[in-house]
């Protein structure tokens, strides 16, 4: 990828950090550098289409290292679940014969698994030895007539969130606008009720979570025409230009996506979030509201009584094992916030909660949540996050799976927040299993047994006299 | 306080029950140079003996009296003098143990009178101890069967004496029905490692490890306690009394011997553990050996990252009375909850079970009890595994039989690492149990294409081998 289009991608005017003096996202710091690259971070954003084959042209430790690694389901094929790698050897690299491994690796996949389209992942080896990973993917194309999609994201290019752009940039740029959609099938027509078709963007289905929304869209008429991409189909993201409304979910990863979507095809869009019954009841005033329909508003309006009424209810026992515990929160982006609405909704206390990736806005609405002089942590080495979680008085540290055993180790209750995570907290339903999850870890009988010492001294004598089973 | 629920049907299905005599056979088999000899019909010795083979994967010396019809009526006196003299004949043991059954038991054999008339009868043979142990199959079960052996055992092989700690470094251990030959190893390791010598009675480890030994045959235990320790018991420190179901041996050793004894209900968890660690480091005076010390930190770490998956688990147990006790504590210990408790016989210790309620049943009982209360793991025998299936949930096998697994028989449940391993295998039986997985979920407005998935041929032979064309 050439300097200039990487400039150009670092460069979101949607994104509020465009405004600040640092044009775009930030480099990483040798040393002290965490989270992804490019690569990572493109093939994360895309590896949810299912049924795609997902080739990453490079050597081992591209694929390798990280395929079938994401909690990411799909509720058909599984296509995306094989790790497809062409394993650049040695020979490969000095002999020039990538270019070829890659070509008969493409006709590899069509003709084991007959796809409807290839995926390609640009790795540094080939960018840098300067391999036409392109005019290979347009080669295979054409020989074998199965759309191939190049996704130019090499590891050296930059951060993962670049990646993220890439990554949607090449479905915008190649995919979109490549076929129509179907009509809504027959037996799914109520009467009455107007077929609105949307995308999510920034969906990834993990753990499965967005079965406990999609139900409630079908109900209200919304036909999701493309998750961005969890559990999504090749021939859905072709689909993407024909929605009325967008939705940039919980992440500002592919906001180039949604802003492109609205120049290109005049889509609205707007950001929100399904954590917490506060944000997902918003999610759905959103695109009622985007979509004008009066009918909608209304049904919507019932339906988010109806099921905040029933989840309030459900969540009753919960809240009250739940009320007055502290959380420290550390996660980036819109999860700052979006997680704190949810955690107050079960009479939480959040006293602290990390802002590395958010923006202004999203600290806005921190301060609106949990007050103006709310705690913002920018830098969460493990170090300052023990530090903060002593010196608040924390009771559950919620964090991503990377501060798993940070936590653990220092013998803190933990909850997983990220994509790596094996539960489904979005949506009404996701708040219950939040509150279970919560409950489990805070009311864990294992604390007092691997915080108090061993009941013998540091040289292994018994500690008391009193003993709990005297020799008779 | 566990409620207990008493045997309310007439029949049982799908018993969880082995009978006494198997029990005391066990415990015989514990016995260096031993063989037992049930007192009854063919089909007794025949039924426990495929048992034992089957489950220890094992010759397994066991013998019959082979009473018929007429010695059923007229008495089978003479089959048990005749049963003797043959074994004693044919392999010379050092020890045979005559467990009667619920033919001779109905039948009214006094079999003690008998081996005193086998003694006068056959003077060639009086070196070969002969104990009887009274274990009709109507009451108990496999565990009081175990444990009427050890009692047996003690009343004619130990001497009344008054030496109480002569051998200040000797600590007498009976081993209850519950520890497997793993168990065991694992018991006189950890004593051994704080410089005691540990007399086990029985030592299963020792002949039902699964060794393969010199001799290509015999007819009798190639290992086990040799009788001789059975003389020295008197002069330990103390007696160890491993499961409370060998309490009223300890009780009887107490009363010949003065060698107090030190109680266990069960050896699983860190708190169980810690317990034993105590007991032996103030017996002996030694600290607590390093390794043991790892030992904990290790089992520490693993309750940190198995209580996510054990946390709340809904857990149904169907063992022998010690070992659902031991278990209980061991899932109460992770935050779990014990829905489902099933013992086959009543037990003083079933009231100190971990859980609200033990019933008093069969694994049909376990069956509707854990379908009932929403059960999400079965620990229990062989026979769980239809259960299990039919209930749509993982299954934890231990307790007798193990049929259909390698390796059950010898598996190491008590320690520090014993509880470590098991933790980890009930935490991946949870994570490979997706009935919590939220359910795949389709939009009603799902273009078809999307539904109808076949699973893709995965032809690799035919590219490969064009493959191999090209780079070769």
């Amino acid at each position: 990828m050439k300097a200039q289009d990487i400039k150009a991608l670092l460069d979101e005017p949607a994104c509020d950090h465009n405004t600040k003096e640092k044009s775009g996202c930030a480099r990483p710091r040798p040393g002290a550098a965490a989270g992804g690259c490019a690569f990572d971070g493109a093939q994360i954003a895309l590896l949810p289409v299912a049924d795609v084959a997902h080739i990453v042209h490079g050597p081992i430790a591209c694929a390798g290292n990280s395929w079938d690694n994401r909690g990411t389901r799909s509720s058909g094929p599984d296509l995306f679940r094989l790790g497809l790698t062409t394993d650049l050897t040695e020979q490969d690299v000095i002999m020039g014969r990538s270019e070829k491994r890659l070509l008969h690796s493409i006709r590899q996949a069509v003709e084991s698994f007959n796809p409807p389209a290839v995926f390609v992942y640009n790795t540094c080896v080939p960018a840098l030895i300067g391999d036409d990973v392109e005019a290979v993917c347009k080669v295979a194309e054409e020989r074998w007539g199965v759309p191939v999609v190049f996704v130019d994201a090499a590891g050296f290019y930059g951060s993962k969130n670049l990646g993220n752009r890439i990554a949607g940039e090449s479905m915008v740029k190649q995919v979109v606008g490549s076929r129509e959609p179907e009509p809504p099938p027959e037996s799914a027509q109520r009467p009455g009720i107007t077929v609105h078709d949307i995308n999510l963007i920034g969906e990834y289905n993990i753990a499965g979570e967005f079965w406990h929304v999609l139900p409630l869209l079908d109900e209200l008429g919304l036909r999701v025409l493309c998750t961005l991409s969890g559990d999504a189909r090749y021939h859905q993201v072709q689909t993407m230009h024909r929605a009325e409304a967008n939705m940039m979910v919980c992440s500002k990863a592919m906001i180039n996506v949604a802003r492109k979507l609205q120049e290109g095809y005049g889509t609205p869009w707007f950001e929100g979030s399904f954590y917490g019954i506060n944000d997902m009841s918003h999610a759905l005033r959103e695109f009622a509201r985007l979509l004008g329909d009066p009918d909608l508003t209304r049904r919507t309006e019932d339906l988010i009584a109806r099921e905040e009424a029933r989840i309030r209810a459900e969540l009753a026992p919960w809240r009250e094992r739940l009320a007055g515990k502290r959380v420290l929160l550390y996660t980036g982006g819109v999860k700052s916030w979006s997680v704190v609405s949810a955690l107050q909704d079960l009479g939480m206390e959040v006293v602290a909660t990390g802002t590395r990736k958010s923006t202004e806005e999203d600290k806005a609405r921190i301060r609106e949540l949990m007050g103006e002089d709310a705690r913002m942590i920018e830098d969460g080495n493990p170090k300052a996050l023990l530090g903060i979680f002593e010196e608040t008085r924390a009771d559950v540290l919620i964090a991503g799976g990377r501060n798993m055993y940070t936590a653990l180790k220092a013998r803190i209750p933990f909850l997983d927040i990220n994509q790596e995570r094996e539960s489904a907290y979005a949506g009404y339903q996701g708040m219950l299993e939040l509150a279970r999850q919560l409950a489990l870890t805070l009311e864990s009988p294992i604390w007092p047994h691997v915080r108090q010492p061993a009941p013998w001294d540091s040289t292994g004598m018994p500690l008391d006299t009193h003993t709990h089973q005297e020799a008779r | 306080m566990a409620r207990i629920i008493r045997r309310s049907k007439a029949l049982s299905v799908s018993p969880l029950k082995a009978s006494q005599p198997l029990g005391a056979a066990l415990a015989m088999l514990g016995m260096n140079r031993a063989i037992p000899m049930l007192h009854g019909s063919q089909g007794c010795t025949a039924f426990a003996k495929v048992f034992l083979v089957r489950h220890f994967r094992e010759p397994i010396p066991l013998q019959t009296t082979a009473m018929d019809q007429v010695s059923a009526v007229m008495g089978a006196d003479e089959n048990l003098v005749e049963g003797l003299a043959t074994v004693c004949g044919k392999s010379r043991p050092d020890l045979i143990g005559v467990l009667t059954t619920g033919l001779s038991e109905t039948e009214g054999a006094d079999v003690e009178r008998v081996i005193r008339e086998f003694r006068q009868q056959h003077p060639e043979f009086a070196d070969v101890a002969v104990v009887p142990v009274s274990t009709p199959d109507f009451s108990g079960s496999a565990e009081t069967g175990f444990a009427l052996a050890v009692t047996a055992l003690i009343d004619h092989q130990v001497p009344e004496s008054r030496q109480a700690g002569a051998a200040p470094g000797q600590v007498n251990i009976l081993a209850g029905a519950a520890l497997t030959p793993g168990d065991v190893e694992c018991l006189k390791d950890m004593v051994e490692a704080f410089g005691l010598e540990p007399l086990m009675v029985p030592d299963l480890s020792g002949s039902l490890d699964g060794h393969l030994s010199e001799a290509r045959l015999s007819a009798l235990t190639t290992g086990g306690t040799p009788l001789s320790h059975l003389d020295r018991l008197g002069q330990s420190a103390a007696t160890l009394v491993m499961g409370a179901s060998m309490g009223s041996a300890a009780e009887h050793l107490e009363a010949r011997t003065g060698v107090p004894n030190v109680r266990f209900d069960s050896l699983m968890g860190l708190e169980a553990t810690d317990e034993l660690m105590l007991t032996l480091s103030r017996l002996s005076g030694r600290p607590v050996p390093p390794r043991l010390q790892r030992e904990r930190a290790r089992l520490q770490d693993a309750m940190l990252d198995t209580h996510f998956m054990l946390g709340f688990s809904r857990v149904a147990i169907a063992a022998d009375p010690d070992l659902l006790h031991g278990f209980s504590h061991l899932i109460r210990e992770m935050g779990g909850e014990v829905v489902a408790a099933v013992a086959p016989t009543r037990a003083p210790v079933l009231e100190r079970v971990a859980a609200e309620q033990v019933k008093i049943g069969d694994l049909e009982d376990l069956e509707a009890l854990a379908g009932e209360r929403g059960a999400q793991c079965l620990i229990a025998n062989t026979h769980g595994v239809e259960p299990a299936r039919r209930l749509g949930i993982p299954l934890l096998r231990a307790g007798f039989p193990q049929y259909d697994w390698l390796g059950g028989f010898q598996r190491t449940w008590i320690g520090y690492a014993g509880a470590r391993q098991a933790l980890f295998d009930l935490a991946n039986l949870q994570l490979s149990n997706p009935s919590h997985d939220v359910a795949p979920y389709r939009s009603i407005y799902a273009h078809p294409e999307a539904q109808t998935w076949e699973e893709p041929q995965h032809d690799t032979t035919a590219s490969s081998a064009s493959d191999h064309a090209i780079w070769h």
